[in-house]
């Protein structure tokens, strides 16, 4: 992969796409990843925005914080409005009636509308090999309808459909791997990002835009209302999820090249959980004793999950 | 190329029209896919993953300022059923071709109007055709109705599964140029363009979402004179018009056949019989369900005695079934309020020969001597 041709220097300097005034809550990530997202554009951009947090706070009629062209149809289907974008933006200038060479297309959605209800629709778009870019805002859970569990949500967190009682020590399963799974498509490229690593999360994005063909971006973003997390520390609590390895930063190109980038590289040795959980009241039932299999089973896994990524990434 | 299956409206339309989404289900797919891979049109395909998608698409294409069209039916379109909602208030004038099938379960392939009425308040226009003729008219006309700028609404044009959509018949074929000239390009009001950007789809709660409904609802209304002036220049160009219902002999008629569709073919042919007998039977072939042309319906029925309904699908529970729900209501502000009797045939493909209309003819008259009528009943099946 080649380096991006525009300087990091020249991206931070970019208008927002985004005006203040947007009513997503204090401390919330989603917009510094937008923000992020927008430094890395290069040119007509149109963003399709599947229903979530990010949709609904940044739209609310007859106000909008968008200053790019936005469209929103429902909560499973931006990649599949995103392929009718793209295609018509194609022939239409094929037939000479839109003005712009490219338009770069990106869609949008948080965990639940990528994860789970628009998996499938996501899926189709990159074995059509739609020339677009997916970014995953990933929040763990369903917050926007009120903090329930999704295919994202980790092991242990609590949700209110995944609740921490005498008996259950909230959401038992796996989260779901997703850019493994987008990777398994042989789709271009896909990036892990989070908000603290801010340079490697807008030269990827770049990347993202300039591949052709798809790409998908999966970005980790801190809830301070569903995770019960001090506002002032979700950037924090970014950089923690890639220093305790549940958030890995790392590249795939073609689904078989495996790159881990510099800040996951860059680890010696994983941060405990626990001080991940620490900061968190979802986590907080954890600190029962009668969990401490169940926590050293997660502990584990990510250990597990560590060691296998650096394999694929040829490192050690 | 099939002749009489509507796929051929595509290939004539073909380089007005910008996109299709489609889900392999019917022969307009297939060979529209195949004018594709020869050249025959230049037209962007994106074969999607579902229905739920293919309607997304047509959307997001739409909402650039593309022509769209897609097609589905029966399961497909029930999965569909969510954007449909969204095309309609999105106000994306999108052409959707419904090869009109029963749903599920059981499962089945075969004509009724399940799936047409299902959406059917889902805010796009509905236009259901009769023949392979009118299908292809329809067709071309239904572009030009969608993006009339007094309406901008999605368009479903719904031909009989199987009847219709496998149907095979001489169709009069337009010259390309001509459709090109009749359709010319289309002119967005509002498109996603990068130089004057837009928020499309953005959240309205109760300060402002009803606001967007009565604007809908009026632009429905707009629909009849649009459709008027649509028909008009077509009339203009190849001579063809089918009104919002076509009226058969229903001047002097003392008992009004009400039928959509294919069924207007049967209907009036157990007319022409029935009055060569001395019966003075005429024959309402209703076009346009959405919007309900009620006064016209209600003007046409005029005098008449009774209006005996045949319609292909049930509304489990309802006081009757969707047509006759309808044709009721239109009817109940008339002076001479006639008898309306309501019959659903034909699910799930069931034949209707004309001998099930006689059927129904000859229950109508004892229900009119007896001066009563049940809300509704089945005729053709098994009880």
């Amino acid at each position: 992969m080649e380096e991006a041709a525009v300087s990091i220097k020249d991206m931070l300097q970019k208008d927002q796409i985004l005006s203040s005034g947007h009513r997503m809550c204090a401390g919330c990530a989603a917009p510094t990843i937008v923000k992020l997202m927008g430094m890395a554009l290069r040119g007509p951009t149109i963003v399709c925005e599947a229903t979530g947090c990010l949709e609904v706070a940044t739209t609310i009629y007859p106000f909008t914080a968008w200053k790019i062209p936005w469209i929103h149809v429902a909560f499973e289907n931006a990649a599949a409005v995103a392929s009718g974008v793209i295609e018509a933006q194609k022939i239409m200038r094929e037939k000479d009636r839109s003005e712009y060479e490219h338009v770069d297309v990106i869609a949008i959605g948080g965990d639940g509308g990528t994860f789970d209800i628009g998996f499938g629709a996501i899926s189709g778009m990159l074995e059509r090999g739609h020339d677009v870019v997916y970014m995953v805002y990933d929040n763990g859970a369903y917050q926007n309808t009120g903090i329930q569990r999704s295919g994202a949500t980790l092991p242990g967190q609590e949700t209110t459909t995944s609740w921490a009682g005498k008996v259950e020590p909230g959401k038992r399963q796996r989260k779901k791997p997703l850019a493994e799974i987008v990777a398994a498509h042989k789709t271009p490229y896909v990036a892990t990002v989070d908000p603290y690593h801010y340079r490697d999360f807008i030269m990827k994005f770049r990347k993202a835009l300039e591949v052709d063909g798809p790409a998908f971006i999966h970005a980790f973003s801190p809830c301070p209302r569903g995770w019960r997390s001090d506002t002032s520390r979700s950037i924090e609590l970014a950089k923690m999820a890639v220093e305790v390895g549940i958030h890995p930063l790392y590249e795939v190109i073609d689904g078989e090249e495996w790159i881990m980038s510099g800040p996951s590289k860059r680890i010696k040795e994983l941060t405990p959980l626990e001080e991940f959980w620490a900061l968190q009241g979802q986590f907080r039932h954890l600190k029962d004793p009668k969990w401490s299999d169940f926590k050293k089973d997660l502990q584990d896994q990510v250990n597990h999950d560590w060691e296998l990524l650096k394999k694929r990434c040829g490192i050690e | 190329m099939r002749p009489g299956c509507p796929c051929s409206v595509s290939y004539y339309a073909s380089d007005t029209l910008t996109l299709v989404v489609l889900v392999e289900v019917t022969i307009i797919v297939e060979d529209f896919q195949k004018f594709a891979a020869d050249g025959e049109v230049h037209t962007a395909v994106i074969p999607v993953e579902s229905e739920h998608s293919a309607m997304s698409a047509c959307v997001g294409a739409s909402a650039i300022g593309a022509r769209v069209a897609t097609a589905s039916a029966s399961a497909g379109l029930a999965l569909m059923w969510e954007i449909l909602y969204c095309a309609a208030s999105m106000r994306m004038p999108i052409v959707f071709t419904v090869a009109n099938r029963a749903l599920s379960a059981p499962i089945n392939i075969h004509n009724d109007h399940s799936d047409g009425m299902g959406m059917r308040d889902s805010g796009f226009v509905q236009l259901y055709c009769q023949s392979s003729q009118e299908a292809y008219d329809t067709t071309i006309m239904a572009f030009k109705l969608a993006e009339d700028h007094d309406v901008l609404l999605p368009v479903m044009v719904g031909i009989d599964g199987f009847i219709l959509s496998h149907n095979v018949e001489r169709v009069e074929m337009l010259p390309t140029e001509m459709v090109h000239k009749f359709l010319g390009v289309r002119d967005p009001v509002q498109p996603l363009d990068p130089k004057n950007p837009i928020t499309m789809g953005p959240l309205a709660l109760t300060d402002y979402y009803f606001e967007f409904k009565e604007q809908q609802d009026r632009a429905m209304w707009r629909v009849p004179e649009a459709y008027k002036k649509v028909e008009e220049e077509f009339k203009k160009i190849t001579g063809r018009s089918y009104g919002m219902f076509e009226d058969y002999k229903t001047k002097d008629a003392d008992i009004i056949i009400l039928a959509m569709s294919t069924m207007g073919g049967t209907a009036k042919a157990v007319a022409d019989v029935l009055r060569e007998k001395g019966e003075k039977v005429g024959v309402i072939r209703l076009k346009m369900f959405r919007p309900f042309p009620s006064e016209e319906i209600a003007e046409a029925v005029g005098d008449a005695k009774a209006v005996m309904i045949f319609e292909k699908a049930m509304s489990f529970g309802a006081v009757t079934s969707p047509l006759a729900m309808e044709v009721r209501s239109a009817l109940y502000n008339v002076d001479k309020r006639p008898m309306v009797v309501d019959f659903v045939v034909g699910l799930g493909g069931r034949d209707v020969p004309p001998t099930t209309f006689v059927e129904g003819y000859e229950k109508t008259k004892r229900y009119l001597e007896k001066g009563q009528a049940p809300l509704y009943e089945t005729l053709g099946v098994r009880k």
